[in-house]
């Protein structure tokens, strides 16, 4: 049969299913161009003013008063390494004993269900809500804001991005390495520890590696608890500045040398985040 | 099968290797014998402390926001006034700002994450496919602080002169779009917010929805392929009512993540407690800016029970959400299993 035969009514239907499968086509690129242009405009725009404001006196001088001639964000900075590093310090051993536990132990028990599907909603629950929990429960008590609170925070923030990564990792290892190491009469404690555990650990530590990122970057949790300090303060017991804070305050501000140092912070976050992420991503495909 | 093995080594074998020490290789004693059961126990208590976690967080803003719960009731949800100096407190206008700027996130988020998921899938060469993937999830990644502080000096300031004033000159006078678009066109202000949003959480859907239309068995494509469909059949009449509930599922995890977040939209939502007009370019409210920007400094009493509250508010709202995004999801994936 040659294309003669077909009817004009088919011949302008076959257009148009190719028209309109040209059209979703092209919105689909156009949609995914528009993903990559904000990517791009928002780093291009960070790298350009964030620029600006860097000096080696970022990293060497505190947060100055306004209108000040000098001043770096070395206090900021500190605090939130310190607080970071420890918030996932806490948190980690929690999140991979949780995600154990739902890998290992209660995969088909209510329990398990019931604990995935809560990390499931914590991993996505409004931080700052945490915040306001922390806030009742700690800072509420003990009538002033600390670090430590902010620790306790971000921490909480940790448990389920672990969780996920260290259960989702598990799942992934094969049932028969499992069932040799137990045909060798190991203990379950020791199948767990140095077996799965060991042959999942690119992705455990992949998962604490987002984790950080994730809380490098948070600032809705600790406005109400860290709340920020001027000076540099290591006591956990007292108010103690973050970077993410202090750029919000600075960012606010009408001075410009708090708004150029808000602009050199967020580079530096920007920076250590992306670096993070991308150092997650290609230690896990190495190991895979 | 995995339970029982440790527990059948334990006491007898120690005897019996004991017993016959005669000859044969040295008998090797047990190392650690409570080892397994603390092992168990710290595994339990960590998912104990997860679930504990949740119910803390509930009870304590139960607690907290009691005194403005007993003052107002459900009343509070649709008391629009806000006033810290006659102590008298509503939550609609954070309300409203939270689900308007949701809602425009979704309006432009939803329809841009398929496009970038159906691009990934179908579209895309397969080198391509991966680093795309990871820029779009770099896209996550961004700190919420970053977004807040270009929307606020660079994309406001190009929102107000390109895109509001334009739309204020040739709609003013329209009757309905004219009250969208009236207002100061400064670039702050619910749309601004819901703009940035959507550029927040389209990767979140994105990815998702890329997940969920990659669970699609080959079998089912290349079937419909086969009768002479183009891609945009396969995907639109094969693929979507395939992974239906997964999409949603991914549309409402995005939803979450756009009704919680609080960075961006705190510095672009202008915070201002009076719901005057239904204009997208007047400067309003969110729950979460409004509990960012003065829960630190609010008076212990009714204010801060006041906050509490909203927060509560808001956390039910999500948790309904993202029970919602998990339950469609596991559906997706259980129908999954029962196909193939």
């Amino acid at each position: 049969m040659s294309i003669n035969a077909l009817s004009p009514a088919k011949m302008s239907m076959h257009r148009r299913r190719k028209v309109v499968n040209g059209a979703a086509l092209t919105l689909s690129l156009a949609a995914m161009s528009f993903g990559l242009f904000w990517l791009g405009w928002i780093l291009f725009e960070t790298f350009r003013l964030g620029i600006g404001g860097m000096a080696l006196a970022v990293f060497t001088e505190m947060t100055p008063p306004p209108l000040a001639e000098t001043g770096g964000l070395a206090n900021a900075i500190f605090g939130s390494a310190l607080m970071v590093s420890l918030a996932t310090a806490l948190g980690t051993p929690i999140g991979i004993l949780a995600g154990i536990y739902l890998a290992e132990y209660g995969q088909r028990t209510w329990l398990g269900r019931i604990t995935q599907f809560i990390s499931d909603i914590l991993l996505s629950a409004p931080s700052i809500v945490i915040g306001l929990f922390i806030y009742s429960v700690v800072v509420a008590q003990l009538r002033s804001f600390s670090a430590m609170a902010g620790i306790l925070a971000l921490a909480l923030i940790v448990i389920p991005v672990v969780i996920r990564t260290t259960e989702n990792m598990l799942a992934l290892i094969p049932n028969s390495l499992r069932e040799a190491a137990y045909a060798l009469g190991t203990p379950k404690w020791k199948v767990i520890y140095s077996v799965t555990l060991k042959a999942a650990r690119a992705g455990v530590i992949t998962g604490i590696l987002l984790a950080l990122a994730r809380i490098a970057g948070e600032t809705a949790p600790l406005l109400f608890t860290a709340l920020s300090n001027q000076f540099w303060s290591s006591n956990l017991t007292e108010p103690m500045a973050s970077l993410p804070v202090t750029i919000f305050k600075f960012a606010m501000s009408p001075y410009e040398n708090w708004r150029d140092l808000a602009w050199a912070g967020v580079l530096i976050i920007t920076l250590g985040v992306l670096a993070l992420n991308i150092l997650a991503r290609v230690l896990f495909r190495n190991k895979n | 099968m995995a339970a029982i093995l440790p527990a059948n080594a334990s006491p007898n074998d120690r005897n019996m290797i004991s017993t016959n020490s005669g000859g044969g290789p040295a008998p090797r004693k047990r190392r650690l014998p409570w080892a397994d059961t603390a092992f168990s126990f710290a595994a339990h208590a960590a998912a104990w402390i997860t679930l504990a976690l949740l119910a803390a967080i509930i009870a304590s803003l139960v607690v907290g926001a009691w005194p403005a719960i007993r003052e107002y009731g459900l009343s509070f949800l649709w008391r629009s006034e806000w006033d810290p100096v006659e102590d008298k407190y509503g939550g609609l206008v954070m309300i409203y700002g939270t689900l308007a700027t949701s809602f425009i996130a979704l309006l432009i988020a939803v329809p841009v994450s398929f496009g970038i998921a159906l691009f990934l899938t179908e579209l895309s060469p397969a080198w391509l496919r991966r680093p795309l993937g990871v820029a779009i999830e770099l896209l996550a990644a961004v700190p919420s602080i970053v977004y807040g502080m270009w929307g606020l000096l660079v994309f406001g300031p190009i929102l107000a002169t390109y895109v509001q004033q334009p739309l204020q000159s040739a709609f003013g006078n329209v009757p309905v779009l004219g009250t969208l678009f009236s207002g100061p066109p400064v670039g702050i202000g619910i749309l601004s917010a819901g703009i940035i949003l959507a550029i927040m959480v389209i990767p979140f859907i994105a990815s998702v929805m890329r997940d969920v239309f990659e669970t699609t068995p080959a079998l089912l494509k290349e079937s419909a392929y086969g009768l002479g469909s183009t891609t945009w059949e396969v995907v639109w009449k094969v693929v979507l009512p395939y992974t239906k509930s997964g999409v949603i599922g991914a549309i409402m995890l995005g939803l979450g993540r756009a009704l919680g977040e609080t960075m961006a939209v705190t510095f672009v939502i202008g915070n201002f407690n009076q719901l005057d007009s239904l204009s997208l370019f007047q400067a309003a409210n969110s729950i979460t800016s409004a509990l960012a920007n003065e829960f630190a400094e609010a008076a212990p009493g009714l204010h801060q029970a006041s906050l509490i509250y909203l927060g509560l508010v808001l956390f039910f709202i999500t948790f309904v959400v993202l029970a919602l995004s998990k339950l469609l999801l596991s559906r997706l994936k259980r129908n999954e299993g029962a196909r193939t």
